[in-house]
C-alpha cells in the first residue's frame, strides 16, 4: 500500500498561443500516503500543471497515468471521475450558495440539503475541520471558504488532492490547522499535492519535493535528505549569489511619513491597522508580508486610490490625504503595481506603448489634443534606453512579453521625474537580467534623492537592494528592520507572526520630522474632525 | 368595473409572463437575450402557421395542442441560434439580441400576411379562450378565476414550476450557479455549455407562446401582421427587473404591469391625453426597481454575476 | 475505472490577438456572401426567381434614388455616432431611439407654441431655440442612466432601454394632448403656417442631413482620436481601474460622454423636426438599434461606419425593392434579409476573434472518439 503509485505524469508539454511554453518535458510521480511539494518560482509552471491534471487544461503532449492506467482528462468532470480533487488558489465558489450548496453542485445527488448537511458535519469532524453548511459563501472569513474548498473535493471521494498556495491567504494558526489536516488525509490513505513557494513549510508538511524551474521539472527529492538551501539553488537554478548593489547616500529628511494609517479593504475588513513609518530620500524601504497582508492596500491608500479609515499621510510636510489621485501624481508621488495578471493596473493592454507612456501626462498642456508625438518620442527613448524588444512605438502593450511590459510601466513611472516611487512586485515573473536592470533603475532613483518603497516578493532580493525593511503581517506593523543588520529568518519569523518587534520597540516615528509634535496633534485632530 | 380590470390585467399581463418566465430562465443562465420581442414575434408566427394548416380540419382541443408544438419549437429555433452565436461562438449578447428582434418582426410580419385570413382566424380563436366555458357567468369570482383562455392557466402553471425548478431543484441549483459563477460550475464538471443552450432554448420557447396568446386568446385572432408583439416583449424584459428574477413575483407582477397597461383603456371617461398618462407607469417601476437593486445592493435581489458575459473556458 | 472511455477533444481554440487587417476583412466579406446565398436561395424559394435576377433587382433598387440612399445613411450613421462614444466606454447606450425622439418632441413643442405665442418671432431664432430645446431635454434622457451608472453601477444596457419606452410614451401623451381629434397623429406641424420652424430649402432637401453628418463625423474621429477626453473615454473603456489609476475621475467622464452622446442625440432630434418629418411620431428613433448593430460593425470607428452604415442602408433599400418588384407586397422582407445577413456577419467574429488548433495528437491516439462538442464552450 505503502508505495503504490496514485498519478504519473509522462513528458506532459503545453503551449499558449504560439510563443509561450507553459511546461516542457514534465515528469512527475505521486504516491499514495504522501504529501508532495510542487515547488517553483512565480511563472514557473506550478498551476499550469495542476491544471491539466484537473482537466482545465489539455496537454498537447504527453501522457497522465492513474492508478498505472493512462488517462484521458479533457475536463473537471473527468477529473473527477477519476477522483482528483483540485482546491484552486482562487476560490470557485457561488457567492450567493450555502457552503453545502456549493459542496453539491455539479455532484448529481438528489437536492436534499438535510443529508448533505449532515455528511458534511461527518467529514468535517473525521478530519478536524469547522464548518456551517448552512451559511452563505459571501458572508465568510477566507479561511472558511477555504475549508469549503476542500471538503467539496472530499465529498466527491476524492484520493488525489491538488493544493494550488492554500496557506498564501491564512493566518499562521490557520496555517498549523490546516497542516494537521492535510496530514489526517495522508494517513487516511490520500494522496496531496501542494503548490508553494514558500520553503519553511515545504519543509514542514511535505514527504517528497519536485521542482519545476521555468516550465522544467529538475528533479525530485525526498524532503527529509535536502536543507532550505539546496531546494533554492533547485529552484533558481544557480546558487543565489545576488549581487545587488546597495548604494549608500547621504541622508535625507522623511519625504513621506505616515502615522497610525488604518485602511479597509474592499469587503469592510481592516487591511491595514494602526501603521506608522517613514520614508527619508536617498532611501529604499522595502515592506515585506504574506500574499494578502495589506501591501495592496497600503499602497493604494498612498496613492490616493483608497480611502483611509483613520491615520495621516504627509508628504514634504503636508497632507496629502483626501487629495485625488490626480493631485498626488502632480506632487511627484508615484505608484506602481504590478498586479498577478501584470496588466490589471497601470497599463492599459490594447493601447499602442506611444499611447502607454501619456497616461498621466496627456492631460498636460492647453488645449483639447493630446500631444502624441512627444509621448511617441519618449516612447521611443524609453525603448533604447532600456532595451525593449518591440516591433514599433505603435504595438499595443498586450503584445509585448512579461518582461517587456514591466519595462515599460517602470520606466515611465521613473521618466515623470518622481520623488516617491511607490513600486509592487516590479520584477514579478521576470527573467534575472530584466530583474538586474530594474534594480539598476530604482538603484539609480535613489542617487538622485527619490524616496522608494519597495514592496517584494523575494526575501533575498529585499535583504540586498533595501536600506531598511518592514515587516507586515496581517496588516500590522511587526517591525523595521535595517537590511544589512538582518536574516532572513528573522524576517520569515516577523512575516508569519511569531516575532513582533513592535511589542519591544515604537516603530515609524522620526526624530527629524518635517512637523513638530504640536502639528501632529492638530493634523490628528483635524483628521478626526 | 374593478372585477373587469383585474380580469383584463390578468389576461393582459399573461403576455408579459410567458415573455418574462422565458427571460428568466435565459438570465439564470448568464445570458441577457434582448431577442425576447423578436423571439415572441416567431413563435406567433409559429402558432399562426399551426392554425393556418390544422385550422377546421382537426378538433379545438387538438388546434390549441397543435398551435402550441408549433409555437414553441417555432421560437426554440430562434433560441437555438441565439445560444449557437452568443454560446459557442462567444458572440455579443446585446448585438445578437437586437438583429434577432429586428429578424424576429419583419419575420412575423411577412409570413404572417401571406397565411392571415381575418375570419378564419377570429372564426378559431374560440377554441383558445374560455376554457371552462364560464365566460358569461357574472360571479366576481368566476371572472377572476375561472373565466380564461387555457393559455392563461398555463403561464401560471410555467412560473409556478419554474419557481419550484429554480429553487428547489438540482438542475436549478446548477442552472444559477452558471448564471452567477460559469468558471466555478464548469469546474465542478456541470457541461456550461449545455446548460445554457437547454435553457435558453427552453426560456425562448415559453417566451414565445406569449406571442401565440396574444394573437389567438387576447386579441381574438383579429391582428397578427400589425400586432404589436415587439413592445409587450420589451415589457416583458423590464418585468424580469421589476420581479427580480423571481418567477413567482413575476406572476404578480405581471398582473401590475397588465393592469397599467389596459387601464387607458377601461378609463374611458377621463379624457384621451389623462388616460396615456398610464402607459409609462410600468417603465418608470422597472426603472425604480433597478435603482433601487443597485443602491441597496442586498446580494439576494441582484441580477446574475455574470449576466451577458460570454464565458470562455481558457480565459481566466 | 475501467468504464472511462478515451477521449481526446479534437480542436483547442485560443484567442487571437494579432489578426491582420487583410484578413478579419476577408473573413467579413466572406460572411456577407455566405448570407447572401441563404438570401438568394430563400429569395428562390419564396418568389420563384433564379437568385442572380434577385441580386440585380437588390443592386438596381438601392441606387434608383441615389439620393435618398445617402440621406438614410447619412441619418444610421448620426444614430452610430450619437453612441459610439458611449461604446466606447463599454457603456451600452441602447436609448439612443428614446433620446432622439424626446429632442424631437421639444422641439416640435417649440415649432408648435412660440409661433402662436411671439407670431413676429424670426424663423432663425425659433430654429434656434428649437434646437437647444431639443438638445437639453436629449440630455436629460441620456444624463440620467449615465449619473446611475457612475454614481451606483445601476444597469445601463436596461436602464437606457427602459428610457427609450418612457420616450414613447411621454410622446404619446403629449400628442394625445395637443391633438384633440384624438387620432393620435399630429400631422405636419406649421405646413400653413408660413413653414414656421422649418429649416430654408438648400436646393436639395437631402443636402443638409448630408452635409451634418458628415462633420458629425469628422467631429467624432478627431474627438476619439485626438483629444484628450478621447483618451479619456477610450481608457476607462480599456481599463476603469487603470483609468482611476492615473487619476481620470471616471464619473465625471461617464456623465460627460453621454451628455456628448445626448447633445448629438439633441441635433438629431432637431433635424428631424425642422427638416426631415415635421412632425413627431413613434416612428422617429426607429434606427437606433440598426445603429447600435452599426456601430458595432465598425468596431465603434466613426470612419469605419461610413462604410457599415452605407452597406445596411443599401440592403435595406435594395431588399425593399425586391418586394415591391416581385410583389411580396410587405416592405418587411428588408428586415429579414438584413437580420440573416447579419447573423452570419456576427458568426463571423469568432473566427477574427479565435484560432482553431486542430489537436495533432488526436490523430495518432487508436480508437479515440471525436468529441468536438466537449470542447465547444
Amino acid at each position: 500500500m505503502n508505495n503504490k503509485i496514485a498519478l504519473e505524469l509522462r513528458n506532459i508539454t503545453k503551449r499558449f498561443g504560439t510563443k509561450v511554453v507553459a511546461n516542457k518535458n514534465v515528469s512527475l510521480t505521486l504516491y499514495k500516503n504522501e504529501i508532495l511539494s510542487l515547488l517553483g518560482e512565480n511563472g514557473s509552471g506550478k498551476t499550469t500543471l495542476m491544471n491539466m491534471i484537473s482537466g482545465i487544461y489539455f496537454p498537447d503532449e504527453g501522457e497522465i497515468l492513474i492508478d498505472g492506467q493512462p488517462a484521458v482528462i479533457a475536463s473537471p468532470k473527468d477529473a473527477y471521475r477519476y477522483k482528483i480533487g483540485m482546491i484552486h488558489q482562487h476560490f470557485k465558489l457561488v457567492d450567493t450558495f450555502t457552503a453545502a450548496e456549493n459542496i453539491i453542485l455539479g455532484n448529481n445527488e438528489p437536492y436534499k440539503l438535510k443529508v448533505v448537511n449532515s455528511r458534511v458535519k461527518e467529514i468535517a469532524s473525521k478530519y478536524g475541520f469547522d464548518i456551517d453548511p448552512q451559511k452563505k459563501i459571501h458572508e465568510m472569513s477566507v479561511s472558511e471558504k477555504q475549508t469549503v474548498e476542500i471538503i467539496k473535493v472530499l465529498y466527491r471521494g476524492a484520493d488525489i488532492l491538488i493544493l494550488d498556495e492554500p496557506t498564501a491567504v491564512l493566518t499562521p494558526q490557520e496555517i498549523e490547522k490546516l497542516f494537521a489536516v492535510l496530514r489526517r488525509m495522508r494517513n487516511d490513505g490520500k494522496a496531496i499535492i501542494i503548490i508553494t513557494h514558500k520553503l519553511n513549510e515545504v519543509m514542514e508538511i511535505s514527504d517528497r519535493v519536485s521542482v519545476l524551474r521555468k516550465g522544467e521539472y529538475v528533479g525530485t527529492v525526498n524532503t527529509s535528505e535536502v536543507s532550505e538551501k539546496m531546494l533554492t539553488e533547485m529552484m533558481v537554478g544557480k546558487k543565489v549569489d545576488l549581487k545587488i548593489d546597495r548604494v549608500s547616500v547621504e541622508i535625507k529628511k522623511p519625504l513621506l511619513e505616515i502615522r497610525d494609517l488604518t485602511v479597509k479593504s474592499d469587503v469592510g475588513t481592516t487591511s491595514i491597522k494602526d501603521v506608522s513609518f517613514y520614508i527619508r530620500g536617498g532611501e529604499i524601504l522595502g515592506v515585506a508580508g504574506i500574499t494578502g497582508c495589506g501591501q495592496k492596500e497600503l499602497c493604494e491608500a498612498i496613492a490616493g486610490l483608497r480611502p483611509i479609515a483613520s491615520g495621516s499621510i504627509m508628504h514634504d510636510g503636508s497632507s496629502i490625504v483626501g487629495m485625488s489621485t490626480r493631485e498626488i501624481i502632480n506632487r511627484g508621488i508615484s505608484m506602481s503595481f504590478i498586479p498577478e495578471d501584470r496588466l490589471g493596473m497601470g497599463l492599459a493592454p490594447s493601447f499602442s506603448i506611444t499611447d502607454n507612456m501619456m497616461l498621466k501626462t496627456y492631460g498636460d498642456g492647453h488645449g483639447p489634443f493630446v500631444d502624441r508625438k512627444s509621448a511617441r518620442a519618449r516612447a521611443s527613448a524609453l525603448i533604447d534606453k532600456l532595451s525593449i524588444v518591440t516591433p514599433s512605438t505603435e504595438t499595443p502593450v498586450r503584445r509585448l512579453s512579461g518582461g517587456n511590459v514591466q519595462k515599460i510601466l517602470v520606466g515611465r513611472e521613473i521618466e515623470s521625474g518622481p520623488n516617491v516611487i511607490i513600486t509592487a512586485y516590479p520584477v514579478r515573473g521576470l527573467d534575472i537580467n530584466s530583474s538586474y536592470q530594474i534594480y539598476d533603475i530604482l538603484n539609480e532613483q535613489k542617487q538622485k534623492g527619490v524616496g522608494i518603497l519597495f514592496v517584494g516578493e523575494d526575501l533575498d532580493v529585499m535583504l540586498a537592494l533595501c536600506d531598511k525593511i518592514m515587516v507586515l503581517c496581517h496588516g500590522e506593523v511587526m517591525g523595521v528592520v535595517h537590511a544589512a543588520k538582518t536574516t532572513k529568518e528573522e524576517i520569515g519569523l516577523m512575516m508569519t507572526g511569531s516575532l513582533d518587534k513592535s511589542e519591544l520597540k515604537e516603530y515609524g516615528k522620526a526624530k527629524d520630522s518635517n512637523l513638530s509634535e504640536e502639528e501632529w496633534k492638530n493634523a490628528e485632530k483635524e483628521m478626526e474632525e | 368595473m374593478l372585477t373587469s380590470v383585474i380580469v383584463n390585467a390578468i389576461r393582459m399581463g399573461t403576455i408579459f409572463l410567458f415573455g418574462c418566465v422565458g427571460e428568466i430562465l435565459t438570465e439564470k443562465a448568464g445570458h441577457l437575450n434582448l431577442g425576447i420581442p423578436g423571439i415572441m414575434c416567431i413563435g406567433a408566427t409559429g402558432g399562426a402557421v399551426a392554425v393556418h394548416l390544422f385550422g377546421g380540419k382537426v378538433s379545438s382541443p387538438l388546434l390549441v395542442l397543435f398551435a402550441i408544438i408549433f409555437t414553441m419549437l417555432f421560437a426554440a429555433l430562434a433560441g437555438f441560434l441565439y445560444s449557437f452565436l452568443t454560446v459557442t461562438l462567444q458572440a455579443n449578447q446585446n448585438v445578437t439580441g437586437l438583429t434577432l428582434t429586428t429578424f424576429g418582426i419583419g419575420f412575423m410580419k411577412f409570413f404572417s400576411k401571406r397565411i392571415y385570413d381575418q375570419k378564419f382566424f377570429v372564426s378559431l380563436s374560440s377554441a383558445f379562450k374560455n376554457l371552462f366555458g364560464l365566460e358569461k357567468n357574472t360571479n366576481p369570482f368566476v371572472q377572476i378565476f375561472l373565466s380564461h383562455g387555457i393559455l392563461v392557466y398555463i403561464a401560471i402553471i410555467v412560473a409556478i414550476i419554474c419557481a419550484v425548478f429554480l429553487n428547489k431543484s438540482r438542475r436549478g441549483l446548477y442552472l444559477r450557479s452558471i448564471g452567477e459563477n460559469p468558471a466555478t460550475a464548469d469546474a465542478v464538471g456541470i457541461n456550461v455549455s449545455l446548460y445554457k443552450y437547454t435553457f435558453i432554448t427552453l426560456g425562448s420557447a415559453i417566451a414565445g407562446l406569449g406571442g401565440l396568446y396574444y394573437i389567438m386568446d387576447r386579441s381574438g385572432g383579429t391582428q397578427i401582421a400589425e400586432a404589436p408583439i415587439d413592445s409587450f416583449g420589451w415589457m416583458a424584459v423590464a418585468l424580469v427587473i421589476a420581479s427580480m428574477w423571481k418567477p413567482l413575483l413575476a406572476a404578480f407582477g405581471s398582473i401590475v404591469f397588465g393592469g397599467l397597461s389596459i387601464l387607458d383603456a377601461m378609463l374611458t371617461t377621463l379624457p384621451l391625453d389623462k388616460q396615456k398618462i398610464f402607459a409609462i407607469f410600468p417603465y418608470l417601476l422597472t426603472v425604480l426597481v433597478l435603482i433601487m437593486t443597485s443602491v441597496v445592493k442586498n446580494k439576494n435581489n441582484q441580477p446574475p454575476a455574470s449576466l451577458g458575459l460570454s464565458y470562455f473556458r481558457e480565459e481566466r | 475505472m475501467s468504464k472511462i472511455e478515451r477521449r481526446e477533444p479534437l480542436f483547442h481554440i485560443v484567442k487571437n490577438d494579432a489578426i491582420s487587417f487583410g484578413k478579419s476583412l476577408g473573413i467579413r466579406i466572406i460572411a456577407i456572401f455566405a448570407g447572401l446565398i441563404v438570401v438568394g436561395i430563400l429569395g428562390m424559394i419564396l418568389i420563384g426567381e433564379n437568385p442572380f435576377s434577385i441580386y440585380s433587382a437588390m443592386f438596381d433598387g438601392a441606387f434608383i434614388d441615389v439620393w435618398t440612399l445617402l440621406q438614410n445613411t447619412a441619418l444610421l450613421l448620426m444614430f452610430g455616432i450619437a453612441v459610439i462614444p458611449a461604446f466606447q466606454m463599454k457603456f451600452w447606450n441602447l436609448g439612443a431611439n428614446g433620446q432622439v425622439l424626446v429632442g424631437c418632441l421639444a422641439s416640435i413643442a417649440c415649432m408648435k407654441f412660440l409661433p402662436v405665442k411671439f407670431p413676429q418671432i424670426q424663423n432663425w431664432l425659433l430654429l434656434l431655440i428649437m434646437l437647444v430645446a431639443s438638445i437639453i431635454v436629449s440630455c436629460i434622457w441620456s444624463v440620467v442612466p449615465a449619473i446611475f451608472k457612475a454614481f451606483f453601477n445601476t444597469n445601463e444596457t436596461l436602464f437606457t432601454l427602459m428610457m427609450n419606452y418612457i420616450a414613447l410614451t411621454t410622446v404619446d401623451y403629449f400628442v394625445f394632448t395637443w391633438d384633440k381629434t384624438g387620432s393620435g397623429t399630429l400631422g405636419i406641424v406649421n405646413l400653413l403656417n408660413g413653414q414656421k420652424g422649418w429649416m430654408p430649402d438648400l436646393g436639395n432637401k437631402y443636402l443638409l442631413p448630408i452635409i451634418i453628418s458628415i462633420i458629425m463625423t469628422a467631429f467624432m474621429f478627431v474627438y476619439m482620436k485626438f483629444t484628450k477626453h478621447g483618451f479619456e473615454v477610450a481608457l476607462v473603456g480599456e481599463s476603469v481601474n487603470t483609468a482611476k489609476y492615473v487619476g481620470i475621475n471616471v464619473k465625471k467622464v461617464i456623465i460627460r460622454t453621454l451628455l456628448l452622446g445626448g447633445i448629438f442625440c439633441g441635433i438629431l432630434g432637431f433635424l428631424y423636426a425642422s427638416c426631415l418629418s415635421h412632425t413627431v411620431n413613434q416612428q422617429i428613433g426607429g434606427l437606433g438599434f440598426t445603429a447600435i448593430l452599426v456601430a458595432w460593425l465598425a468596431n465603434f470607428d466613426s470612419v469605419a461606419m461610413l462604410f457599415t452604415s452605407f452597406f445596411v442602408v443599401f440592403l435595406e433599400t435594395g431588399s425593399k425593392f425586391i418586394s415591391t418588384k416581385f410583389q411580396l407586397n410587405s416592405t418587411d422582407y428588408s428586415n429579414i434579409v438584413v437580420g440573416i445577413i447579419f447573423f452570419f456577419i456576427i458568426a463571423c467574429e469568432f473566427f477574427i476573434r479565435f484560432k482553431i488548433q486542430i489537436n495533432h495528437q488526436h490523430q495518432k491516439t487508436e480508437k479515440s472518439e471525436i468529441n468536438a462538442e466537449k470542447e465547444g464552450n
